[in-house]
Protein backbone atom coordinates (compact mmCIF):
# COMPACT_ATOMS: atom_id res chain seq x y z
CA UNK A 1 0.00 0.00 0.00
CA UNK A 2 1.26 3.46 -1.11
CA UNK A 3 0.88 6.22 1.37
CA UNK A 4 1.61 9.83 0.71
CA UNK A 5 3.02 11.30 3.50
CA UNK A 6 2.46 15.07 3.67
CA UNK A 7 3.27 16.94 6.68
CA UNK A 8 2.68 20.09 5.11
CA UNK A 9 -0.93 19.66 5.35
CA UNK A 10 -1.05 20.37 9.34
CA UNK A 11 -0.13 23.86 8.25
CA UNK A 12 -2.30 24.50 5.54
CA UNK A 13 -5.37 26.41 5.94
CA UNK A 14 -8.18 25.08 6.64
CA UNK A 15 -6.31 22.88 8.79
CA UNK A 16 -4.07 24.41 10.80
CA UNK A 17 -7.19 26.79 12.32
CA UNK A 18 -9.17 23.82 13.18
CA UNK A 19 -5.70 21.94 15.10
CA UNK A 20 -5.43 25.51 16.82
CA UNK A 21 -9.00 25.73 17.89
CA UNK A 22 -9.22 21.94 18.69
CA UNK A 23 -6.26 22.98 21.60
CA UNK A 24 -8.54 25.65 22.24
CA UNK A 25 -11.73 23.61 22.82
CA UNK A 26 -9.70 20.71 24.75
CA UNK A 27 -7.96 23.61 27.24
CA UNK A 28 -11.21 25.11 27.36
CA UNK A 29 -13.41 22.00 28.21
CA UNK A 30 -10.54 20.71 30.48
CA UNK A 31 -10.21 23.41 32.67
CA UNK A 32 -13.52 24.99 32.91
CA UNK A 33 -14.42 20.98 34.38
CA UNK A 34 -11.28 20.78 36.53
CA UNK A 35 -12.71 24.31 37.99
CA UNK A 36 -15.91 22.19 38.57
CA UNK A 37 -14.35 18.79 39.78
CA UNK A 38 -12.27 20.61 42.07
CA UNK A 39 -14.50 23.16 43.61
CA UNK A 40 -17.31 19.84 44.02
CA UNK A 41 -14.85 17.21 44.57
CA UNK A 42 -13.44 18.88 47.72
CA UNK A 43 -16.83 20.15 49.16
CA UNK A 44 -18.25 16.11 48.42
CA UNK A 45 -14.93 14.91 50.12
CA UNK A 46 -14.74 16.53 53.37
CA UNK A 47 -18.34 15.92 53.16
CA UNK A 48 -17.37 12.04 53.70
CA UNK A 49 -15.40 12.69 56.59
CA UNK A 50 -17.61 14.86 58.53
CA UNK A 51 -19.28 13.71 61.77
CA UNK A 52 -22.52 14.22 60.73
CA UNK A 53 -23.93 11.15 59.56
CA UNK A 54 -26.95 12.35 56.93
CA UNK A 55 -24.24 14.98 55.25
CA UNK A 56 -21.66 11.95 55.17
CA UNK A 57 -24.15 9.47 53.48
CA UNK A 58 -25.21 12.05 50.81
CA UNK A 59 -21.95 12.48 49.70
CA UNK A 60 -21.00 8.67 49.47
CA UNK A 61 -24.46 8.74 47.10
CA UNK A 62 -22.89 10.96 45.17
CA UNK A 63 -19.36 9.72 44.58
CA UNK A 64 -21.09 6.00 44.11
CA UNK A 65 -23.41 7.67 41.64
CA UNK A 66 -21.09 9.67 39.31
CA UNK A 67 -17.80 7.20 40.05
CA UNK A 68 -19.22 3.88 39.29
CA UNK A 69 -21.53 5.03 35.86
CA UNK A 70 -19.14 5.31 32.37
CA UNK A 71 -18.49 8.85 31.33
CA UNK A 72 -19.54 8.29 27.90
CA UNK A 73 -22.52 7.25 29.17
CA UNK A 74 -22.56 10.18 31.41
CA UNK A 75 -22.04 12.83 28.68
CA UNK A 76 -25.21 11.04 26.99
CA UNK A 77 -27.18 11.11 29.65
CA UNK A 78 -26.38 15.04 30.17
CA UNK A 79 -26.38 15.78 26.73
CA UNK A 80 -29.31 13.76 25.07
CA UNK A 81 -31.70 12.66 28.22
CA UNK A 82 -31.44 15.32 31.23
CA UNK A 83 -33.31 17.43 28.68
CA UNK A 84 -36.29 15.35 27.90
CA UNK A 85 -36.79 14.50 31.82
CA UNK A 86 -36.57 18.01 32.59
CA UNK A 87 -39.38 20.47 33.36
CA UNK A 88 -40.64 21.52 29.30
CA UNK A 89 -39.42 24.96 29.71
CA UNK A 90 -35.92 24.18 31.13
CA UNK A 91 -35.77 21.00 28.32
CA UNK A 92 -36.45 23.44 25.66
CA UNK A 93 -34.04 26.25 27.22
CA UNK A 94 -31.58 23.75 27.25
CA UNK A 95 -31.75 22.55 23.48
CA UNK A 96 -32.18 25.87 22.44
CA UNK A 97 -31.08 28.94 23.77
CA UNK A 98 -28.12 27.62 26.43
CA UNK A 99 -25.00 29.03 24.92
CA UNK A 100 -22.46 26.64 23.35
CA UNK A 101 -25.08 23.83 24.35
CA UNK A 102 -22.34 20.54 23.44
CA UNK A 103 -19.24 22.68 25.15
CA UNK A 104 -21.24 23.21 28.61
CA UNK A 105 -22.91 19.89 28.59
CA UNK A 106 -19.16 18.68 28.16
CA UNK A 107 -17.42 20.39 30.86
CA UNK A 108 -20.53 19.75 33.35
CA UNK A 109 -20.58 16.72 32.65
CA UNK A 110 -16.72 15.70 32.60
CA UNK A 111 -16.69 18.08 35.87
CA UNK A 112 -19.11 16.59 37.70
CA UNK A 113 -17.54 13.06 37.19
CA UNK A 114 -14.28 14.14 37.95
CA UNK A 115 -15.82 15.74 40.79
CA UNK A 116 -16.20 12.10 42.37
CA UNK A 117 -12.69 11.25 41.62
CA UNK A 118 -11.49 14.42 43.44
CA UNK A 119 -13.88 14.07 46.34
CA UNK A 120 -11.88 9.99 47.17
CA UNK A 121 -8.57 11.58 46.85
CA UNK A 122 -9.28 14.56 49.33
CA UNK A 123 -11.66 12.23 51.61
CA UNK A 124 -8.52 9.75 51.79
CA UNK A 125 -5.78 12.65 52.17
CA UNK A 126 -8.09 13.53 55.29
CA UNK A 127 -8.28 10.00 56.53
CA UNK A 128 -4.81 9.83 56.25
CA UNK A 129 -3.94 12.17 59.27
CA UNK A 130 -4.00 10.46 62.30
CA UNK A 131 -6.69 10.73 64.80
CA UNK A 132 -4.16 12.49 67.27
CA UNK A 133 -4.92 15.56 65.17
CA UNK A 134 -7.99 15.87 65.58
CA UNK A 135 -7.72 15.28 69.00
CA UNK A 136 -5.37 18.09 69.77
CA UNK A 137 -7.54 20.58 67.76
CA UNK A 138 -10.30 19.25 70.03
CA UNK A 139 -8.44 19.87 72.96
CA UNK A 140 -7.87 23.02 72.05
CA UNK A 141 -11.16 24.38 72.21
CA UNK A 142 -11.51 24.27 68.48
CA UNK A 143 -15.06 24.00 66.86
CA UNK A 144 -15.17 21.18 63.87
CA UNK A 145 -15.40 23.69 61.29
CA UNK A 146 -12.24 25.49 62.66
CA UNK A 147 -10.56 22.09 62.83
CA UNK A 148 -11.34 21.27 58.90
CA UNK A 149 -10.50 24.95 57.80
CA UNK A 150 -7.08 25.16 59.59
CA UNK A 151 -5.51 21.70 60.21
CA UNK A 152 -7.42 18.74 58.43
CA UNK A 153 -8.12 20.05 55.14
CA UNK A 154 -4.40 22.29 54.77
CA UNK A 155 -3.11 19.00 55.35
CA UNK A 156 -4.86 16.87 53.46
CA UNK A 157 -4.62 18.84 50.11
CA UNK A 158 -0.59 18.97 50.83
CA UNK A 159 -0.62 15.42 50.86
CA UNK A 160 -2.22 14.75 47.62
CA UNK A 161 -1.36 16.39 45.28
CA UNK A 162 0.44 14.04 43.18
CA UNK A 163 -2.75 11.60 43.16
CA UNK A 164 -3.97 14.70 42.06
CA UNK A 165 -1.96 15.60 39.44
CA UNK A 166 -3.04 12.45 38.23
CA UNK A 167 -6.81 13.36 38.09
CA UNK A 168 -5.76 16.66 36.33
CA UNK A 169 -3.95 15.23 33.62
CA UNK A 170 -6.68 12.50 33.19
CA UNK A 171 -8.98 15.20 32.74
CA UNK A 172 -7.09 16.23 29.33
CA UNK A 173 -7.62 13.02 28.08
CA UNK A 174 -11.21 12.72 29.61
CA UNK A 175 -11.92 15.59 27.67
CA UNK A 176 -11.82 14.01 23.98
CA UNK A 177 -14.93 11.53 25.16
CA UNK A 178 -16.51 15.55 24.62
CA UNK A 179 -16.44 15.00 20.51
CA UNK A 180 -18.75 12.61 20.92
CA UNK A 181 -21.39 15.23 21.50
CA UNK A 182 -19.51 17.25 19.33
CA UNK A 183 -17.20 19.43 20.52
CA UNK A 184 -14.48 19.69 18.21
CA UNK A 185 -11.72 19.51 20.15
CA UNK A 186 -7.93 18.49 19.22
CA UNK A 187 -8.83 14.82 18.55
CA UNK A 188 -12.77 15.62 16.62
CA UNK A 189 -10.67 18.04 14.99
CA UNK A 190 -8.11 15.17 14.10
CA UNK A 191 -10.56 12.77 12.77
CA UNK A 192 -11.95 15.66 10.63
CA UNK A 193 -8.92 16.14 8.83
CA UNK A 194 -8.09 12.71 7.91
CA UNK A 195 -11.57 12.63 6.61
CA UNK A 196 -11.29 15.65 4.25
CA UNK A 197 -7.28 15.15 3.50
CA UNK A 198 -6.99 10.99 3.80
CA UNK A 199 -3.72 12.15 5.75
CA UNK A 200 -4.57 10.42 8.91
CA UNK A 201 -1.53 9.58 10.43
CA UNK A 202 -0.11 13.32 10.28
CA UNK A 203 -3.68 14.43 11.79
CA UNK A 204 -3.19 12.20 14.69
CA UNK A 205 0.32 12.43 15.24
CA UNK A 206 -0.39 16.06 15.53
CA UNK A 207 -2.84 15.02 18.09
CA UNK A 208 -0.45 12.52 19.91
CA UNK A 209 2.16 15.17 20.60
CA UNK A 210 -0.21 17.93 21.46
CA UNK A 211 -1.69 15.71 24.21
CA UNK A 212 1.90 15.25 25.06
CA UNK A 213 3.00 18.81 25.09
CA UNK A 214 -0.09 19.22 27.14
CA UNK A 215 0.90 16.60 29.63
CA UNK A 216 4.02 17.80 30.31
CA UNK A 217 3.26 21.09 30.76
CA UNK A 218 0.53 20.23 33.21
CA UNK A 219 3.16 17.85 34.95
CA UNK A 220 5.84 20.72 35.24
CA UNK A 221 2.99 22.60 36.55
CA UNK A 222 2.07 20.47 39.39
CA UNK A 223 5.91 19.57 40.40
CA UNK A 224 5.91 23.42 41.42
CA UNK A 225 2.86 23.16 43.71
CA UNK A 226 3.92 20.14 45.07
CA UNK A 227 7.50 21.81 45.80
CA UNK A 228 5.84 24.56 47.50
CA UNK A 229 3.03 22.49 49.32
CA UNK A 230 5.64 20.43 51.04
CA UNK A 231 5.92 20.59 54.74
CA UNK A 232 9.81 21.06 55.89
CA UNK A 233 10.57 17.95 57.68
CA UNK A 234 7.46 15.51 57.19
CA UNK A 235 7.69 12.72 56.22
CA UNK A 236 4.42 11.47 54.84
CA UNK A 237 2.66 8.03 56.05
CA UNK A 238 4.89 7.27 58.76
CA UNK A 239 4.89 8.38 62.51
CA UNK B 1 -11.32 21.34 90.58
CA UNK B 2 -11.58 18.32 88.46
CA UNK B 3 -14.25 16.01 89.97
CA UNK B 4 -14.92 12.50 88.67
CA UNK B 5 -18.24 10.71 90.19
CA UNK B 6 -18.84 7.20 89.36
CA UNK B 7 -17.85 7.19 85.31
CA UNK B 8 -18.60 4.55 83.19
CA UNK B 9 -17.91 3.96 79.76
CA UNK B 10 -18.49 1.57 77.07
CA UNK B 11 -16.39 1.02 73.85
CA UNK B 12 -19.91 -0.61 72.29
CA UNK B 13 -20.35 -3.80 74.72
CA UNK B 14 -16.62 -3.36 76.26
CA UNK B 15 -16.65 -1.86 79.89
CA UNK B 16 -13.26 0.12 79.28
CA UNK B 17 -14.09 2.40 82.52
CA UNK B 18 -16.23 1.00 85.67
CA UNK B 19 -17.35 3.06 88.19
CA UNK B 20 -14.19 5.87 88.38
CA UNK B 21 -13.95 8.32 90.88
CA UNK B 22 -11.35 10.83 92.16
CA UNK B 23 -11.00 14.38 92.74
CA UNK B 24 -8.08 16.51 91.91
CA UNK B 25 -8.21 19.90 94.04
CA UNK B 26 -6.06 23.14 92.98
CA UNK B 27 -2.94 22.77 92.39
CA UNK B 28 -2.61 18.99 93.11
CA UNK B 29 -0.37 16.91 90.86
CA UNK B 30 -2.10 13.49 90.42
CA UNK B 31 -0.49 10.83 88.54
CA UNK B 32 -2.42 8.30 87.01
CA UNK B 33 -0.65 4.89 86.14
CA UNK B 34 -1.40 0.98 85.61
CA UNK B 35 -0.99 -1.85 82.90
CA UNK B 36 -1.51 -0.82 78.72
CA UNK B 37 -5.17 -1.23 77.98
CA UNK B 38 -6.28 -0.32 81.71
CA UNK B 39 -8.13 2.55 80.31
CA UNK B 40 -5.84 5.67 81.49
CA UNK B 41 -6.11 7.58 78.34
CA UNK B 42 -9.62 6.74 78.16
CA UNK B 43 -9.87 8.42 81.35
CA UNK B 44 -7.77 11.32 81.01
CA UNK B 45 -9.71 12.37 77.35
CA UNK B 46 -13.32 11.90 79.22
CA UNK B 47 -12.05 14.92 81.38
CA UNK B 48 -11.86 17.41 78.82
CA UNK B 49 -14.88 15.83 76.81
CA UNK B 50 -12.43 14.05 73.84
CA UNK B 51 -14.37 10.81 74.73
CA UNK B 52 -17.72 10.77 75.55
CA UNK B 53 -19.06 9.07 78.43
CA UNK B 54 -22.44 7.00 79.32
CA UNK B 55 -22.70 7.35 82.98
CA UNK B 56 -21.92 9.31 85.69
CA UNK B 57 -20.39 13.04 86.15
CA UNK B 58 -17.54 14.66 85.60
CA UNK B 59 -16.87 18.37 86.77
CA UNK B 60 -14.46 20.47 85.75
CA UNK B 61 -14.39 24.04 87.67
CA UNK B 62 -17.56 23.53 88.65
CA UNK B 63 -18.30 22.82 84.82
CA UNK B 64 -20.41 19.69 83.89
CA UNK B 65 -18.03 17.92 80.96
CA UNK B 66 -21.17 15.70 80.02
CA UNK B 67 -23.69 18.46 80.67
CA UNK B 68 -26.16 19.21 78.04
CA UNK B 69 -25.49 23.03 78.08
CA UNK B 70 -21.90 22.84 78.46
CA UNK B 71 -19.73 24.71 75.40
CA UNK B 72 -17.20 21.80 75.44
CA UNK B 73 -14.71 23.99 73.14
CA UNK B 74 -15.18 26.88 75.69
CA UNK B 75 -14.13 23.81 78.61
CA UNK B 76 -11.82 22.29 76.29
CA UNK B 77 -9.84 25.88 76.13
CA UNK B 78 -9.51 26.29 79.71
CA UNK B 79 -7.46 22.47 80.31
CA UNK B 80 -4.54 22.18 78.65
CA UNK B 81 -3.43 18.32 76.95
CA UNK B 82 -0.44 16.91 76.16
CA UNK B 83 -0.63 13.77 73.90
CA UNK B 84 2.28 11.04 73.93
CA UNK B 85 2.26 11.72 70.11
CA UNK B 86 3.01 15.79 70.63
CA UNK B 87 0.67 16.07 67.69
CA UNK B 88 1.97 19.55 66.99
CA UNK B 89 0.12 20.95 62.94
CA UNK B 90 3.00 19.52 60.61
CA UNK B 91 2.10 22.20 58.43
CA UNK B 92 2.85 25.30 60.51
CA UNK B 93 5.74 27.12 62.17
CA UNK B 94 6.11 25.93 65.87
CA UNK B 95 5.14 30.09 66.59
CA UNK B 96 1.90 29.33 64.12
CA UNK B 97 1.02 26.46 66.18
CA UNK B 98 1.41 28.42 68.95
CA UNK B 99 -1.02 30.94 67.84
CA UNK B 100 -3.55 29.25 66.44
CA UNK B 101 -6.10 28.68 69.40
CA UNK B 102 -5.07 32.07 70.95
CA UNK B 103 -6.54 33.48 67.58
CA UNK B 104 -9.28 31.45 66.65
CA UNK B 105 -10.89 30.33 70.61
CA UNK B 106 -9.58 33.30 72.26
CA UNK B 107 -9.71 35.80 70.17
CA UNK B 108 -6.49 37.53 70.51
CA UNK B 109 -5.07 39.62 68.20
CA UNK B 110 -1.96 38.47 66.25
CA UNK B 111 0.47 40.41 68.03
CA UNK B 112 -0.50 39.53 71.70
CA UNK B 113 -0.60 35.91 70.75
CA UNK B 114 3.09 36.03 69.18
CA UNK B 115 4.02 37.70 71.98
CA UNK B 116 2.84 35.28 74.53
CA UNK B 117 4.25 31.93 71.89
CA UNK B 118 7.73 33.83 72.28
CA UNK B 119 7.48 33.99 76.61
CA UNK B 120 6.30 30.76 76.45
CA UNK B 121 9.23 29.40 73.96
CA UNK B 122 11.73 31.23 75.62
CA UNK B 123 10.70 29.28 79.19
CA UNK B 124 10.48 25.70 77.66
CA UNK B 125 13.88 27.08 76.02
CA UNK B 126 13.17 27.43 72.50
CA UNK B 127 12.73 30.50 70.91
CA UNK B 128 15.46 30.09 68.82
CA UNK B 129 13.51 27.20 67.17
CA UNK B 130 10.00 29.54 66.73
CA UNK B 131 10.50 29.74 62.73
CA UNK B 132 10.61 26.09 62.23
CA UNK B 133 8.12 23.71 61.37
CA UNK B 134 7.51 20.43 64.07
CA UNK B 135 9.00 17.95 61.29
CA UNK B 136 12.74 19.90 61.74
CA UNK B 137 12.74 20.04 65.69
CA UNK B 138 13.93 16.49 67.69
CA UNK B 139 10.92 14.75 69.35
CA UNK B 140 11.47 16.07 73.02
CA UNK B 141 11.92 20.06 71.41
CA UNK B 142 8.55 19.07 69.67
CA UNK B 143 7.14 17.78 72.74
CA UNK B 144 8.07 21.14 74.73
CA UNK B 145 6.33 23.13 72.30
CA UNK B 146 2.84 21.05 72.37
CA UNK B 147 3.37 22.13 76.06
CA UNK B 148 3.97 25.19 75.28
CA UNK B 149 0.99 25.31 72.94
CA UNK B 150 -1.31 24.26 75.72
CA UNK B 151 -0.32 26.85 77.54
CA UNK B 152 -1.00 30.15 76.00
CA UNK B 153 -4.38 29.75 76.50
CA UNK B 154 -3.59 29.97 80.29
CA UNK B 155 -5.22 26.78 81.20
CA UNK B 156 -6.69 26.30 85.24
CA UNK B 157 -5.21 22.34 84.67
CA UNK B 158 -3.33 20.31 82.76
CA UNK B 159 -3.66 17.06 81.39
CA UNK B 160 -0.32 14.58 80.06
CA UNK B 161 -0.85 11.12 78.20
CA UNK B 162 2.18 9.95 78.73
CA UNK B 163 4.35 12.77 77.65
CA UNK B 164 7.63 11.43 77.49
CA UNK B 165 6.96 7.30 76.20
CA UNK B 166 7.41 8.27 72.65
CA UNK B 167 10.71 10.02 73.33
CA UNK B 168 14.27 8.93 73.32
CA UNK B 169 15.63 8.07 76.92
CA UNK B 170 18.04 11.22 76.47
CA UNK B 171 15.16 13.59 75.54
CA UNK B 172 12.85 12.55 78.10
CA UNK B 173 14.47 14.79 80.79
CA UNK B 174 14.05 17.81 79.30
CA UNK B 175 9.98 17.44 78.72
CA UNK B 176 9.82 16.31 82.35
CA UNK B 177 11.89 19.16 83.68
CA UNK B 178 8.86 21.34 82.13
CA UNK B 179 6.78 19.73 83.78
CA UNK B 180 8.28 19.50 87.41
CA UNK B 181 8.56 23.06 86.66
CA UNK B 182 5.20 23.71 86.15
CA UNK B 183 4.01 21.67 89.37
CA UNK B 184 6.30 23.76 91.47
CA UNK B 185 4.73 26.62 90.08
CA UNK B 186 1.11 25.52 91.51
CA UNK B 187 -0.28 24.28 88.43
CA UNK B 188 -3.22 21.85 88.41
CA UNK B 189 -1.97 18.22 86.80
CA UNK B 190 -3.30 14.81 86.00
CA UNK B 191 -0.28 13.27 84.43
CA UNK B 192 -0.61 9.80 83.03
CA UNK B 193 3.13 8.09 82.87
CA UNK B 194 5.12 5.40 83.49
CA UNK B 195 7.73 7.97 85.19
CA UNK B 196 8.10 6.97 88.85
CA UNK B 197 10.71 9.12 89.54
CA UNK B 198 8.46 12.00 88.80
CA UNK B 199 5.80 10.99 90.28
CA UNK B 200 7.91 10.54 93.50
CA UNK B 201 9.13 14.12 93.03
CA UNK B 202 5.90 15.95 92.15
CA UNK B 203 2.38 14.00 92.42
CA UNK B 204 0.65 14.51 95.35
CA UNK B 205 -1.36 11.48 94.99
CA UNK B 206 -1.09 8.46 92.40
CA UNK B 207 -3.98 6.65 90.74
CA UNK B 208 -3.55 3.00 89.69
CA UNK B 209 -6.05 1.81 86.94
CA UNK B 210 -6.21 -1.86 86.24
CA UNK B 211 -9.06 -3.37 83.98
CA UNK B 212 -10.98 0.41 83.94
CA UNK B 213 -10.90 0.15 87.50
CA UNK B 214 -9.54 2.78 90.03
CA UNK B 215 -7.51 -0.04 92.24
CA UNK B 216 -5.47 2.31 94.31
CA UNK B 217 -6.43 6.47 94.48
CA UNK B 218 -3.34 6.92 97.54
CA UNK B 219 -0.85 9.80 98.37
CA UNK B 220 2.06 9.25 96.83
CA UNK B 221 4.34 8.42 100.01
CA UNK B 222 1.85 5.32 100.65
CA UNK B 223 1.51 4.43 96.95
CA UNK B 224 5.37 3.75 97.00
CA UNK B 225 5.70 2.79 100.75
CA UNK B 226 3.07 0.06 100.95
CA UNK B 227 0.48 -0.12 98.24
CA UNK B 228 -2.89 -1.83 99.20
CA UNK B 229 -3.66 -3.91 96.62
CA UNK B 230 -1.83 -6.99 95.37
CA UNK B 231 -2.43 -5.09 91.72
CA UNK B 232 -0.54 -2.48 92.49
CA UNK B 233 1.86 -3.90 93.93
CA UNK B 234 2.89 -6.73 91.27
CA UNK B 235 3.01 -3.51 88.46
CA UNK B 236 5.19 -1.68 91.12
CA UNK B 237 7.99 -4.48 90.83
CA UNK B 238 7.46 -4.87 87.56
CA UNK B 239 8.11 -1.15 86.25
CA UNK B 240 10.43 -0.53 89.32
CA UNK B 241 12.56 -3.27 88.64
CA UNK B 242 13.00 -2.38 85.06
CA UNK B 243 14.54 0.96 85.90
N1 LIG C 1 -11.95 4.00 70.14
C1 LIG C 1 -11.93 2.79 70.76
N2 LIG C 1 -12.81 1.83 70.41
C2 LIG C 1 -12.82 0.64 71.03
N3 LIG C 1 -11.97 0.28 72.01
C3 LIG C 1 -11.06 1.19 72.40
C4 LIG C 1 -10.99 2.49 71.80
N4 LIG C 1 -9.99 3.18 72.40
C5 LIG C 1 -9.46 2.34 73.32
N5 LIG C 1 -10.10 1.15 73.34
C6 LIG C 1 -9.83 0.03 74.23
O1 LIG C 1 -10.05 0.48 75.54
C7 LIG C 1 -9.07 -0.04 76.41
C8 LIG C 1 -8.40 1.06 77.18
O2 LIG C 1 -7.68 1.86 76.25
P1 LIG C 1 -6.76 3.06 76.73
O3 LIG C 1 -6.13 3.62 75.52
O4 LIG C 1 -7.54 3.95 77.59
O5 LIG C 1 -5.68 2.30 77.61
P2 LIG C 1 -4.37 2.86 78.27
O6 LIG C 1 -4.44 2.51 79.70
O7 LIG C 1 -4.19 4.28 77.93
O8 LIG C 1 -3.24 1.99 77.59
P3 LIG C 1 -1.77 2.38 77.10
O9 LIG C 1 -0.89 2.32 78.31
O10 LIG C 1 -1.44 1.31 76.12
O11 LIG C 1 -1.85 3.73 76.50
C9 LIG C 1 -8.11 -0.86 75.57
O12 LIG C 1 -8.45 -2.21 75.70
C10 LIG C 1 -8.38 -0.40 74.18
O13 LIG C 1 -8.19 -1.44 73.25
MG1 LIG D 1 -2.81 5.31 76.71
Amino acid sequence: MEYNWDWGVLFREPYFGWIIDGIGWTVTVSIAAWIIAFTIGSVVGVARTVPVRWVRSAATVYVELFRNIPLLVQLFLWYFVLPEVLPREWGLWMKREMPLPEVTTAIIGLGFYTASRVAEQVRSGIEAIPRGQSMAGYATGLTTVQLYRHILVPVAYRLIVPPLTSEFLTIFKNSSLALTIGVLETTARSRQITEFTFQGFEAFTAATVIYIVITLTVTAFMTVVDERAKIPGFITGGR
Amino acid sequence: MIELRNVDKWFDDFHVLKNCSTNIAQGEVVVVCGPSGSGKSTLIKCVNGLEPFQKGEITVDGVSVGGKSTKLPKLRSRIGMVFQNFELYPHMTVTDNICLAQEKVLGRGRQESEEKAMTLLTRVGLSDQAAKHPGQLSGGQQQRVAIARALALDPIAMLFDEPTSALDPEMINEVLEVMVELAEEGMTMMVVTHEMGFARKVANRVVFMDYGEIVEDAETEEFFGSPRSDRAQQFLSKILHHI
